[in-house]
């Protein structure tokens, strides 16, 4: 039950069982705890500093108590100032102390509330790149990107206004009805009649706005969702007429986003209205029984003031309790989910005792290997394969025969499931990342830009190289003169403000990326698909020499590819059917040469 | 022009924000205007009982406790109980009252902000990125909502409680008042100044955030590439300078924050003890009545709160009024592309491109140029042309999500700028490289602009776009897709997409090298289902692939973004060097080979 619930498994679920939901929440209190533990004393610390500060607050209405009840008889009498200036000259005082050690609580407080967050972005960001692709692949980067922004900034946003406010509310509330009890039993406990009343309310609005915040947050991620979709899809949106359609269910999204929204709304309508009635009635009951007491003699005029203004030190801070629920609960949820990622265990792992391998000559095993993705079906069912050190290997088939499959486990974004995958007689799960990165490289079809220049992003595959490194790199890959033509040369921005860079020419930086990084092992899937004609051309005849010393797999729907490879694999459900090489296969009846004579007709 | 990145303190001379485009929102409001009047009379007859109460309590004590008038305590205890009722009833009516204007004008604007977006053509889209509508949308909204729902109404009660209460306490005992009076000056100074400084720091944060945002959404996005090379390290390093500059910026914020706060509680702390020693001597004097002193001090911790908050009101207003101009910026885009009035009865699908000129603004050279182009009903051509050479600017010229700058596109004699656009969009259907799917189900995906097509008219289009892999999704057609639900390949996008356009059987169908994500087999069977679907309609097929060109009648090459050769694909191959070096792959790949 419980590992079934394991890591970010709760995230789209809307009905979580109870038991889950203790679970879940153990769980984040666990990665709270563990985050707060280095601040131990620090904290200890900061107790100590808001209690002297609550105390000194505290102390201020029963100093004007004094005031009015020691100071003034004397003067009427005749017998000086004295007693008052020592008591004025101690509220003072005490507003001094409460101003120093409120700004050292706050210092103190933010200070560690930051430190947290650091240390969490930290967590969250290295252990999100510790993740196995396999992983990434089902999360999804947009998900990867709200964890990391506004989950971190919800728990911000309680650290930042919700907490001392909590600190506050709840010692204010001890300390103020210990100070009325010590003023006056009676009268106090004519104040503290509708403390009840207060806790049960504070519990109604707690539940009914825990309810109605998360229906709001459910209501504006629909509205969003269609908001950026009908935005960045508007060209199909307007080709195809979809505009009246996509106005009638924004409108309604948005209705229910205003509803959910109203229903928050009238809620705080009821609450704050609803503290500040039990406040005054209270202040009514205080002047009434206070009065009569007063009348008699029993109390002093100068409690029954003190009492005015701790009830209304009292009632203040609860009004501002709204506001913390609601961040209390979105850090809640935002700590459920963080506390959900840490928990993901790496599906490929870093070995504890990595393996040597000083030098690879890039010989390639496969020893048995199957594979599935998760719980689906066998991709390869039972594979064996040598590929020896030097040689380029083309792979064909039909998508979803295991071709990428075969390029994911070279490249250890994936463990077999059986058998091993070998590198120079080393199994790839015995060597550690940087070793591994080191040998073995590849290009995807995706070939991503990073925010920088096109020399940071060439440089990518062997940081610190010296820039002649990247221009040779360029070179030797044909891209060197598409970059000289830009505008700034190797020093033009690209990545998200830098649109002006098309597709073929991000795969030219790619592939002087791959270049760059000089691995024995190279692996282009679909590297060369969104390059035209000329270009690609030009990238084959590069690679003819710059595969020429180092083992290869090219993988591509395109036969051209196919040209430059000593080897040809042709792959039907995850089974090696053709193997040889090219101009044999090509001689031959099977598959490959069907396939050969298809595109050479698709040429004429 | 997108503002996101101004800064308008750092910008001299930048568009300061005016009250003008918030004034113009309230308009909004006017449906709303009878509730808004009783929200308003509310929230004063609140403020005089919140006041009231203090006095009543004075009375109790000058009165009745001072001079042992027992039946004179009931009346005024009672009175007190019912003002405290009353000002608890007065604000639950305000804050009631306030939700339905306040969050209809936010919906209604929001509503209007959509229709407006959908309506601007490409060349805006294409200006502005998603995020940036998106944060109008939401952020810039709520933002006017707080202010105009409870902002404004703070802002004159507040002033108008400081008023009120400074007046009777001046009336009560002047030195007393004065006292009171002169104390809330420096907390107006220094909240005012405050703010400024607390903006400014908040800003740097949010920046800095969303330099944080931009770093996280490369590495969660760029995964495949940093694992691929090994460099989380890298990536780490850039990400903890960042994520350290927002942990100094906020420890700076800290600071600020937590001065500016202690000093709003020393203030009044330090005029309570002010208040005590002036007002006990007064008492002692007999100037003042004790009961007076007690009230003095309730109401000077009620002054409190309305005086702080007038700098962060201040702020949210100035807040509100940037965001009421970036709102109303876009609500002012007019739409440059606006349907004509003809409808064209039965389409034949005579397509003809006459002259046809396109330019960015302002930019010098043309993206097309002199283009001349006679597409026949019924027949199919197709446009070939190295990167960049204007391809994807020609096809979308027909249906208009672009206009011509010169010239002019015709469909069976009528410019395209005549037709009303549901008109002339029903004639043309688009299928385009990056095939961009919603987040809804297959079916409905599909059916995007024929909501009333059949069941059999979607199989036969699936059929053709060889998309019938869809019927075998865990929910079949229901199956919701996209960014929330399952995610399909590229390829199958591309024939999803591709179903969508072939659906309805268009007169004219444009594909936007729309085959460029299938594998050689799919391909091969896509095309000869094409060909069916073209040989009826007119069509505009890019293409980087000679098997596509083979789905064309003739063959048009594009270059410096005009038409150099039309011709059938064999002739043009025969005689045109460049088309040859565009389509033959394997031209001098290998020379032994080509020798052969």
């Amino acid at each position: 039950m419980s590992d079934s619930w394991r890591g970010v498994a709760a995230e789209d679920k809307d009905h979580i069982p109870e038991t889950v939901s203790l679970l879940l929440r153990s769980r984040s209190r666990r990665l709270l705890g563990d985050l707060l533990r280095p601040h131990k004393r620090a904290i200890a610390l900061l107790t100590a500093v808001i209690v002297v500060s609550n105390a000194a607050g505290l102390a201020l209405p029963y100093l004007v108590k004094t005031g009015i009840d020691s100071g003034i008889p004397p003067m009427a009498d005749g017998r000086g100032s004295g007693t008052l200036l020592t008591i004025v000259a101690a509220i003072v005082g005490a507003a001094l102390v409460q101003a120093v050690t409120r700004q050292a609580f706050l210092q103190l407080a933010g200070r560690i509330g930051q430190d947290i967050l650091l240390e969490l972005r930290r967590r969250v960001f290295t252990h999100f790149q510790k993740l196995s692709l396999s992983f990434h692949e089902g999360y999804t980067s947009g998900r990867v990107i709200s964890r990391l922004t506004s989950d971190v900034e919800a728990i911000a946003e309680l650290l930042d206004s919700g907490f001392d406010g909590l600190v506050t509310a709840v010692l204010t509330l001890f300390g103020t009805a210990a100070m009325l009890l010590v003023l006056d039993v009676h009268l106090g406990l004519v104040a503290l009649l509708p403390l009840p009343v207060l806790l049960l309310f504070t519990r109604w609005f707690r539940r009914e706005s825990s309810a109605a915040y998360r229906r709001t947050r459910e209501t504006v991620a629909l509205v969003i969702v269609h908001f950026v979709e009908s935005m960045t899809g508007v060209r199909a949106v307007q080709a195809f007429r979809r505009e009246p359609r996509n106005q009638e269910i924004f409108e309604r999204l948005n209705a229910d986003y205003r509803e959910a929204n109203t229903r928050g709304s009238r809620l705080i309508a009821i609450f704050m209205p609803g503290i500040k009635l039990i406040g005054n009635v209270t202040v009514a009951l205080v002047l009434l029984y206070g009065g009569w007491l007063a009348l008699h003699g029993t109390v002093t005029v100068g409690v029954l003031a003190a009492f005015l203004l701790y009830l209304r030190q009292f009632y203040e801070p609860m009004q501002e309790i709204s506001q913390f629920y609601n961040a209390l609960q979105s850090a809640g949820a935002a700590l459920e989910k963080l506390s959900g990622v840490l928990e993901e265990q790496p599906g490929v792992a870093e070995p504890p005792r990595p393996g040597e391998l000083a030098r690879a000559s890039g010989a390639l095993r496969f020893d048995a290997v199957e594979f599935a993705y998760g719980e689906g079906p066998r991709v390869l069912p039972r594979l064996d394969l040598e590929i020896p050190a030097g040689q380029t290997v083309a792979v064909v088939g039909t998508t979803g025969a295991g071709k990428t499959t075969l390029a994911k486990l070279i490249s250890r974004f994936y463990d077999p499931v059986s058998g091993r995958v070998m590198l120079d007689g080393v199994d790839l799960r015995d060597l550690d990342e940087a070793t591994l990165r080191r040998f073995v490289v590849m290009v995807t079809q995706e070939n991503f830009l990073f925010t920088g220049t096109i020399a940071d992003n060439i440089g990518f595959g062997r940081p610190g190289a010296p820039m002649e490194a990247v221009v040779e790199a360029a070179e030797a890959i044909g891209a060197h003169e598409f970059i000289t033509a830009l505008p700034d040369g190797y020093h033009t921005q690209v990545g998200k403000r830098g649109g002006r860079i098309s597709a073929g020419q991000r795969q030219l930086v790619a592939f002087a990326r791959a270049f760059l990084a000089d691995p024995a092992v190279l692996i282009l899937d679909e590297a060369t698909s969104s390059l035209d004609v000329p270009s690609e051309r030009m990238v084959q005849r590069a690679l003819r020499t710059i595969l020429a010393d180092r083992t290869a797999l090219i993988i591509a729907h395109r036969l051209s590819t196919v040209e430059i490879a000593d080897r040809v694999l042709v792959i039907e459900g995850g089974r090696i059917v053709e193997d040889g090489p090219p101009d044999r296969l090509i001689e031959g009846s099977g598959r490959f040469s069907r396939l050969h004579q298809a595109w050479v007709d698709s040429l004429a | 022009m997108p503002s996101d990145d101004d800064d308008p303190d750092a910008v001299p001379g930048a568009r300061q924000p005016s009250w003008r485009a918030l004034w113009r929102l309230k308009s909004y409001l006017r449906p709303y205007n009878r509730v808004l009047v009783v929200s308003w009379v509310a929230a004063f007859l609140g403020i005089a009982a919140g006041t009231a109460v203090p006095l009543v309590g004075k009375q109790i004590i000058d009165g009745p406790v001072g001079h042992g008038d027992l039946g004179g305590l009931l009346p005024l205890g009672l009175l007190a109980l019912v003002l405290g009722i009353a000002e608890a009833v007065l604000i639950f009516v305000r804050r009631w009252s306030q939700a339905g204007p306040v969050l209809g004008l936010e919906t209604a604007i929001r509503d209007d902000l959509y229709r407006r977006l959908q309506s601007l053509p490409m060349s805006f889209h294409g200006e502005w990125q998603s995020g940036q509508l998106l944060s109008r949308a939401t952020t810039d909204l709520s933002t006017i909502r707080r202010f105009l729902g409870f902002g404004a109404l703070f802002l004159v009660m507040n002033v108008l409680q400081l008023i009120a209460v400074t007046i009777v306490l001046f009336h009560m005992y002047w030195p007393l008042g004065l006292i009171v009076a002169v104390s809330a000056v420096p907390i107006i100074v220094l909240s005012l100044r405050f703010e400024k400084r607390y903006i400014g720091i908040s800003r740097r944060v949010q920046d800095q955030q969303g330099d944080l945002a931009t770093l996280v959404e490369e590495a969660a996005v760029g995964i495949r590439t940093i694992k691929a090379f090994g460099r989380s390290r890298h990536l780490y390093e850039g990400f903890d300078e960042t994520a350290r500059g927002i942990h100094q910026t906020s420890l700076a914020k800290v600071r600020l924050a937590s001065r500016f706060f202690t000093f709003l509680e020393v203030v009044p702390n330090v005029t309570l003890a002010m208040v005590v020693l002036v007002g006990a001597l007064a008492v002692a004097r007999d100037a003042l009545t004790l009961g007076t002193l007690v009230a003095f001090t309730t109401l000077v911790l009620q002054l409190v709160w309305p005086v702080a908050s007038l700098g962060y009101i201040l702020a949210m207003g100035q807040e509100a009024m940037t965001s009421a101009d970036r709102v109303t910026e876009v609500l002012d885009t007019v739409p440059e592309i606006v349907g004509g009035t003809e409808v064209i009865e039965r389409p034949r699908g005579h397509l003809r491109f006459e002259g046809v000129e396109f330019r960015h603004p302002g930019s010098a050279r043309p993206v097309l140029r002199d283009v001349w182009l006679d597409v026949r009903p019924g027949e199919t051509i197709a446009v070939v042309g190295a990167t960049g050479s204007g391809k994807t600017t020609l096809t979308a010229l027909v249906p208009r999500l672009i206009d011509v700058t010169g010239g002019r596109v015709t469909v069976d004699g009528h410019d395209v700028r005549d037709l009303t656009l549901p008109a002339l969009r029903s004639v043309v259907a688009t299928a385009f490289e990056e095939p961009t799917l919603f987040s809804m189900s297959v079916r409905e995906n599909v059916m995007l602009g024929h909501g009333d097509a059949g069941e059999d008219d979607v199989r036969e289009a699936l059929e053709i776009a060889q998309a019938t892999f869809v019927y075998d999704l865990p929910w079949g057609l229901d199956t919701r897709i996209g960014e929330q639900g399952m995610s399909l390949s590229g390829g199958q996008r591309q024939r999803l997409a591709l179903a969508r356009a072939v659906l309805g059987k268009p007169r004219i169908l444009v594909l936007d090298d729309t085959l460029s994500a299938l594998d050689v087999e799919t391909e091969a069977l896509v095309e000869e289902a094409l060909r069916r679907v073209l040989a009826d309609a007119t069509g505009l097929v890019v293409a980087h692939r000679a098997s596509t060109v083979l789905l064309a009648d003739r063959v048009a090459l594009l270059r410096d973004g005009t038409i150099q050769h039309v011709g059938r694909h064999p002739d043009l191959l025969a005689t045109v060097p460049e088309y040859r070096a565009l389509l033959a792959q394997d031209a001098d790949l290998d020379p032994d080979r080509a020798l052969r």
